[in-house]
């Protein structure tokens, strides 16, 4: 009795129900779906509700410092907010900062992330000290590497415009995060320094894992190192970077902790994202409804990102 | 010695030579890339007079710990004023039950998406991993408001509790990357030993994959540790503030106290320091295995 009970569930899993087999694997079907109800039920609760309560709210006029704005809901001004937005000259312009900063970013990152991970792989001595090295900007939190970039551009006390006084590069200082594109490139740099080293690992063990014999029989027919970069490491990375740019890609708006302190968004709205300018429009204005509105948008062209590099991934594990 | 021999020698000693400064190069373009940490853990460790002169002083005359003596207040002359102690406790108590309670989470979810198929898998894990795409400040303006209704705001347990929920999704993904590494196999031969799909995940793939659980659970530790976009919207005064939204202390309308900020920062980075030169090797496996066996 006991043994048929305990047979080995996984290989039969679509044994005839008829079977005595059948009472484990009847238990054994909600198996996996009892160990991800944990999971469900914290997402649903503490992102899934959250977020449906904020498509609601964004089809309110809710503001909360005026109690005659109610959280009612009216089929008739439903899409205020939207139009609102629409029609708004300073959202545009933070939708345009958006994609310019993710586009450069994450292109520029990979970029560079490739090159030393090319570099890195072909070194013969001190890995250990160069992967210590490259883990360092990782250890420091995004409000860290937005404080410190703020403090490395400051007008009157930063290092860039002391450095370059001081070896005769620049004439006067220079208010690197006021002007522009000035403003918006020390934003960048800020984000890729903290993009880089992780992009880096995981192309790194990637370009480690490749099999060798391949470039050996690739430079025995005498293909220049270009050609077997383009040919061979590039193609068979492709999963690795499918990976990193997912990571990446679920990150960027980590970006947001950068730009709230390095610029604020301003002055004049010239660094502007949609981030910053749906979190001042709830704190400073306690526009509730129009913030939410406005995450909403964000929120889609995340999701749609994201989902793209996902299905790229899915892909490009099949043919692997 | 003759010509004949020492040709080739000197050819290869070039090439060592060669190798070398490829690998000095290497080297210091990472420098390069590290330097900016390094600027900062330096001017925490500065006397005052040396920060934000002109020009710079590149390297420190002396160091001292002036600026963490009046980070905790122990310097009556400048006495920095900030809650240092609220910021740690309540840093470090959102950042251990996040982690004990994401990991313990995750890691049933992994297990289930890396040893079983099941109606909706994929769908389901799409989803959860959508779920961490959503941006800080998206999730923080509802959050806030529902926050309010239920008295969880500017409350540490309000605070755990999202960051167990944002953290799930990456453990999860993770956890599923580890078990994915061991066997099946090695759960075969438990189930003809007898155990059910219960026991041989808790006495056979739990056990193995404890290596990874740690690197899981690092990554939770820092991500909420570091997290600040929600932090800044539903938490308001030192009885729940953590460290990154505490940083914003030190600054005021017009000056900002660049050395009491670098200090914080050293303290900020300290658990980062440790973690990460503990996982490096761990942490890379779990995100890439993926890549090999999907």
């Amino acid at each position: 009795m006991a043994s048929t009970d305990l047979a080995p569930p996984a290989s039969s899993i679509d044994a005839d129900p008829r079977t005595r087999t059948s009472t484990f694997h009847r238990t054994q079907r909600w198996f996996p779906y009892a160990m991800i109800a944990p999971t469900i039920i914290v997402i649903v609760l503490v992102i899934v509700y959250p977020m449906l309560y904020s498509v609601y709210v964004s089809f309110t006029p809710f503001n909360l410092l005026r109690p005659t704005t109610t959280l009612v809901f009216k089929f008739s001004t439903m899409f205020r907010n939207y139009q609102k937005l629409l029609q708004d000259d300073v959202f545009w312009r933070s939708v345009l900062h958006t994609v310019v900063f993710l586009t450069v970013t994450v292109n520029l990152s990979y970029f560079i992330a490739l090159g030393l991970s090319q570099l890195m792989a072909k070194v013969t001595r001190g890995q250990g000290i160069m992967r210590t090295l490259l883990m360092i900007p990782m250890m420091f939190a995004p409000v860290l590497v937005g404080f410190q970039f703020a403090w490395f551009f400051n007008a009157t006390v930063g290092l860039v415009n002391n450095a370059g006084l001081s070896l005769g590069l620049l004439t006067e200082p220079r208010a690197w995060l006021v002007d522009q594109p000035t403003g918006m490139i020390g934003i960048m740099i800020a984000s890729i320094w903290m993009n880089v080293p992780m992009l880096t690992i995981i192309l790194l063990a990637g370009t480690l894992s490749l099999p060798q014999e391949v470039f050996e029989a690739a430079e025995v027919d005498g293909a220049p190192a270009w050609q077997r970069f383009r040919h061979i490491t590039m193609p068979l990375l492709r999963p690795f970077t499918l990976i990193a740019l997912t990571v990446l890609s679920l990150d960027v708006a980590r970006a947001y902790d950068i730009v709230r302190i390095m610029t604020g968004g301003g002055p004049a709205h010239r660094t502007e994202m949609i981030w910053t300018n749906a979190g001042r429009l709830a704190t400073r204005d306690s526009a509730y409804g129009l913030a939410s509105a406005m995450s909403m948008i964000g929120v889609i062209l995340g999701i749609a990102f994201t989902l793209y590099l996902f299905r790229q991934l899915v892909k490009s594990r099949v043919v692997y | 010695m003759t010509a004949t021999t020492a040709a080739p020698r000197r050819r290869i000693s070039r090439r060592k030579v060669n190798r070398e400064v490829y690998n000095l190069f290497a080297v210091v373009i990472l420098l390069v890339i590290a330097l900016p940490a390094f600027w900062i853990v330096f001017t925490a460790f500065r006397p005052g007079n040396e920060v934000n002169t002109t020009p710079p002083v590149w390297i420190p005359h002396t160091l001292t710990l002036d600026a963490f003596a009046s980070l905790f207040g122990l310097n009556p002359d400048y006495a920095s004023g900030i809650p240092v102690f609220s910021y740690l406790r309540n840093s470090a108590a959102v950042a251990i039950v996040a982690t004990l309670f994401a990991l313990t989470i995750g890691t049933l979810a992994g297990y289930a998406f890396s040893r079983f198929q099941f109606r909706g898998h994929t769908a389901i894990f799409l989803g959860i991993m959508l779920s961490r795409a959503v941006p800080g400040v998206a999730l923080g303006l509802p959050l806030f408001l529902l926050m309010r209704q239920y008295h969880l705001i500017d409350t540490v347990h309000g605070l755990a509790l999202i960051y167990v929920a944002i953290n799930i999704p990456f453990t999860v993904w993770l956890m599923d990357g580890f078990f994915r590494q061991i066997p099946k196999e090695l759960d075969e031969a438990a189930y003809i030993d007898g155990c059910g799909y219960w026991s041989a995940f808790w006495r056979v793939d739990l056990p193995l994959s404890l290596p990874g659980m740690a690197a899981a659970g690092i990554f939770a530790f820092l991500a909420a540790w570091n997290e600040y976009q929600i932090a800044s919207l539903v938490t308001s005064t030192p009885k729940s503030k953590t460290f990154p939204v505490g940083l914003y202390d030190f600054t005021t309308q017009f000056t900002v106290d660049w050395r009491g900020m670098t200090a914080m920062s050293v303290l900020m980075i300290i658990p980062a320091i440790i973690f990460v030169i503990l996982v490096q090797r761990r942490l890379t496996e779990g995100l890439t295995f993926g890549a090999l066996k999907g």
